[in-house]
């Protein structure tokens, strides 16, 4: 009874008056809002103020038909609509159907990113730590705290979307149809949040939960990009993706609002699951016991690279398996691509701007794009982990015995990038035989292949330099994603916002030579390479100066 | 009470001290961690260091083990350079912890394993038999462990190896009493197989069992060091008697403080502390006041602890003379 001193004002109540499973839920939300009051109001800022940036340059570049016919040609070639949507509107490609069908992927992404880890940070996050068991031992009911991070999420999205109706609406954009973007928009997010729920039920720690939700979120992004692919307006397939739901809103050109319904229901069975999963399950469990293990190691273990292996070969495979799945599905739309582009070799506007280039090549880059990216970022995971060991106080254990800081250090950085090597392998791979095997003959399987190993010195440069970041100044580590963040703005959208050229230097893969569409430079291969060499030498001083610090 | 043979401190002294600090500082940021500490611990010896949260203790054992760089001063580990010579030197101790973690997928089996290991070539009799002792069960994942079974893990995994120096940062948090005493007995065991201890604890009893030697350490300075003995040479002891006399000169005899009395039925009941170095003097006198019964405190290492905190804990609002105020009102 005396623990309802520490429970928030709206339980403060006599036991008589009792509560209900969602006592404290307000206090919880409060809570939610307080820590992370941050991040959240950097995600509902930044979202509108994307909107804010682009529409600049899409004034400028559809303001007359010329251009608007050039811009709905380029992107109508299949690699670009594995980068936009569906391509509804193309026939008068004004402002409005251009934001809708180029940016709605892309900020779904993003917020189905937000969702996604908000929803696991606040549910089995907080279980595993056992922070939330003093938190329920209070008098807090024992939904409150998954209803109060839902609703958190839920505020969170249904403000970015009506922020970023307003600033569409304030240029000049439908009111209605802005509203039913990012509406649509929101509500796709949501549904992945709602897939986090029910993940963060079954694994019972939150790496495996947000992995979990993260593999959903690539394979519908898959299916639905390559429904995109198949037809104009998408193909059946784009309707398995709760990113084509946003898309298929058709915002600006012919709205229409039941395909948010379909994602109202679908996470609504979503959470319904989630509850029934969540009561076959105690407290701090998965729906998956643990089994008893090996009383004694095996004789391999016995060096910090072993371990490194042990920790890593589990997410390696997942990553390796689920990502090949991907660009092998994406690579088997290649063949396609000349018959696909048919109808738009007679449009003389896409002549005239992609005539040199060829289509095929241009989307088989794309894939391996992708694939590089895929692995740039298990890179810079693998390298990150080196900090959770150091913060748990793992390291300062392991330090502590007859092993070299920079062995430690070495055993983390080794595994990582040999396992980097193989998904990006992996993924080229699996994209070029997607290809090959659908009757792609040329380019061939090896020059795909090549393609790929040449994003490898970027790689290398990505992971050498979260390797820096965390030996140096390791309270800063997260900015080791600053530089993968810009890299895929670039990649991504340097035309769109007329990035100057020294800026898109910055980003490793501009310099990365394209061997599918022209020669390569083995200058830049080498200074790739040469900077991250110097990157991980600096790490390596860095790692064996400093303290170590246990939290 | 236990009996603690706090044995001589010099026979062993032959060889180079198993710790040498002196004068160490290191400050993180604004906050002084270590402020000119100065700490021994000679071969072969069993060292306490005792202190409250936050005094250093934690610190001082992370620069021992060369993952902290001092800022002045010196440390000497084995004789070697906790910093430059750490590998060489670690091969030679073993280090438990005070918050243990251990990798989630692992078993503590496991663990225990790779640590070891990575030390030398672990006996695996002795493991067994250790695992028996802890009542340890090594098939279970890490993340499953109670706090108290991962503490036993790395006992079990420092205690399995040879080694010339046992570093224990509070290794008996989450312990249950029937394990502490396991805890104690190896301890022992070490010693007697000749290896050093540096023992850090907030847990006075548990110092007081097995340790040789304590430094006191309180805002990363060492506030009192020595053995048993000598500390408590400095400390007083509480009597309590029943006497038909009038107690009250006593009150006025050097070295005797807090004097207080009360009337019963069977007497007189004085109460008071008396300096050790004093009680030859008082106790004719208290003799002579006709006694029906007399018990005589040894001063503890809570008292020891509770004069070195005691101005500190009385800001806190809790009463400066805890330990003496508990003997007063039997």
């Amino acid at each position: 009874m005396s623990a309802v001193t520490a429970a928030p004002p709206s339980s403060r109540a006599e036991p008589a008056r009792g509560g209900t499973t969602l006592t404290g839920t307000w206090g919880q939300v409060r809570f939610i809002l307080r820590r992370d009051r941050v991040r959240l109001l950097v995600w509902s800022l930044g979202i509108p103020l994307l909107y804010l940036g682009s529409l600049p340059e899409y004034t400028t570049m559809l303001e007359d038909a010329q251009g608007r016919a050039v811009r709905a040609a380029l992107v109508s070639s299949p690699a670009m609509v594995a980068m936009t949507g569906p391509g509804y509107g193309t026939d008068d490609y004004s402002v409005g159907p251009a934001l809708a069908n180029e940016l709605t992927l892309w900020v779904v992404l993003a917020l189905a990113l937000m969702s996604i880890l908000q929803v696991v940070r606040h549910t089995r996050a907080e279980e595993e730590s056992s922070r939330s068991e003093l938190v329920r031992a209070a008098a807090v009911g024992r939904h409150a705290a998954v209803v109060a991070a839902l609703f958190v999420v839920v505020v969170v999205n249904a403000v970015i979307a009506v922020l970023s109706a307003a600033v569409l609406a304030a240029n000049d954009l439908d009111a209605t149809d802005a509203l039913g973007m990012t509406v649509g928009i929101a509500v796709a997010a949501l549904t992945y949040g709602a897939v986090a729920l029910v993940a963060a039920q079954v694994t019972e720690h939150s790496r495996g939960a947000t992995g979990l939700s993260m593999a959903v979120l690539g394979a519908t992004f898959t299916v639905g990009t390559i429904g995109n692919m198949q037809e104009l307006g998408g193909s059946w397939a784009s309707w398995l993706s709760p990113i084509g739901w946003a898309q298929q809103m058709r915002a600006f050109v012919d709205l229409r609002w039941w395909p948010a319904g379909i994602g109202v229901v679908a996470i609504v069975l979503l959470l319904l699951l989630a509850s029934s999963l969540a009561s076959r399950r105690d407290f701090g469990a998965g729906l998956v016991p643990d089994r008893p293990g090996r009383a004694d190691a095996l004789d391999s273990l016995r060096s910090p690279g072993a371990l490194a292996w042990v920790q890593q070969r589990m997410s390696l495979l997942w990553t390796a398996f689920g990502l090949g799945i991907m660009w092998l599905a994406m690579g088997t739309v290649a063949s396609q691509v000349p018959e696909l582009t048919k109808t738009l070799q007679d449009n003389p506007v896409y002549a005239s701007i992609l005539g040199a280039g060829d289509p095929v090549a241009g989307f088989l880059r794309i894939i391996v794009l992708y694939a590089a990216l895929g692995a740039a970022v298990f890179g810079i995971v693998g390298m990150l982990r080196a900090k959770a060991e150091e913060d748990a106080g793992r390291a300062e254990y392991v330090l502590a015995t007859p092993v070299a800081r920079g062995r430690w250090f070495g055993a983390t950085l080794g595994i990582t990038s040999a396992a980097t090597v193989v998904v990006l392998v992996v993924g080229v791979a699996a994209g070029a035989a997607g290809a090959v095997f659908t009757g792609l003959s040329d380019p061939s399987f090896g020059t795909i292949l090549g393609a790929g190993l040449l994003y490898l010195p970027a790689i290398a440069v990505f992971v050498g330099f979260a390797a820096v970041i965390y030996a140096w100044v390791p309270r800063a580590s997260t900015v080791s994603w600053v530089l993968l963040e810009w890299a895929v703005v670039v990649a991504l959208f340097a035309g769109l916002f007329h990035i100057p050229e020294w800026a898109q230097k910055i980003s490793p893969f501009w310099w990365v030579p394209d061997s599918l569409n022209g020669d390569v430079d083995w200058a830049h291969v080498g200074g790739l390479c040469a900077v991250a060499l110097v990157l991980v030498v600096l790490a390596f001083v860095g790692f064996r100066r400093r303290d170590i610090a246990t939290k | 009470m236990t009996t603690t043979a706090a044995t001589t401190a010099g026979s062993r002294a032959a060889t180079a001290p198993a710790v040498e600090i002196h004068d160490l500082r290191k400050s993180f940021g604004s906050v002084q961690a270590l402020d000119g500490l100065d700490l021994t611990v000679e071969a072969g010896q069993v060292a306490g260091f005792l202190g409250p949260n936050g005094a250093g203790k934690s610190t001082t054992i992370r620069v021992l083990l060369g993952l902290l760089r001092s800022d002045s001063g010196s440390a000497r580990l084995l004789g070697g350079d906790p910093w430059r010579d750490a590998v060489a030197l670690h091969r030679r101790l073993a280090y438990v912890p005070g918050d243990v973690s251990l990798w989630p997928n692992l078993t503590g089996g496991e663990a225990i394993d790779y640590l070891a290991r990575l030390r030398g070539k672990p006996d695996k009799k002795r493991k067994a038999e250790l695992l028996e002792r802890f009542e340890l069960d090594p098939t279970k994942k890490a993340r499953t462990y109670s706090k108290g079974n991962r503490q036993k893990v790395a006992l079990v995994a420092a205690f399995v190896s040879q080694v010339d120096l046992l570093v224990l940062d509070e290794p008996t948090s989450g312990l249950d009493p029937l394990m502490e005493a396991v805890f104690t007995e190896h301890v022992r065991e070490a010693k007697a197989a000749g290896t050093s201890v540096l023992l850090s604890s907030h847990i006075l009893s548990e110092v007081e069992k097995v340790c040789d030697t304590v430094t006191i350490i309180r805002g990363g300075r060492a506030v009192e060091s020595g053995t048993l003995d000598d500390l408590r040479h400095l400390t007083r002891s509480s009597v309590t008697a029943v006497v038909d006399g009038d107690p009250s000169p006593i009150g006025a005899m050097a070295g005797v403080h807090d004097l207080a009395t009360t009337t019963s039925d069977a007497g007189i009941r004085v109460t008071f502390d008396v300096d050790n170095s004093e009680m030859g003097r008082v106790l004719p006198a208290v003799s002579a006041l006709g006694v029906h019964s007399f018990t005589a405190q040894p001063p503890s290492l809570e008292e020891l602890f509770m004069r070195h905190y005691g101005d500190e804990l009385a800001a806190d609002g809790v009463p400066a003379q805890g330990a003496r105020s508990k003997a007063g009102a039997r």
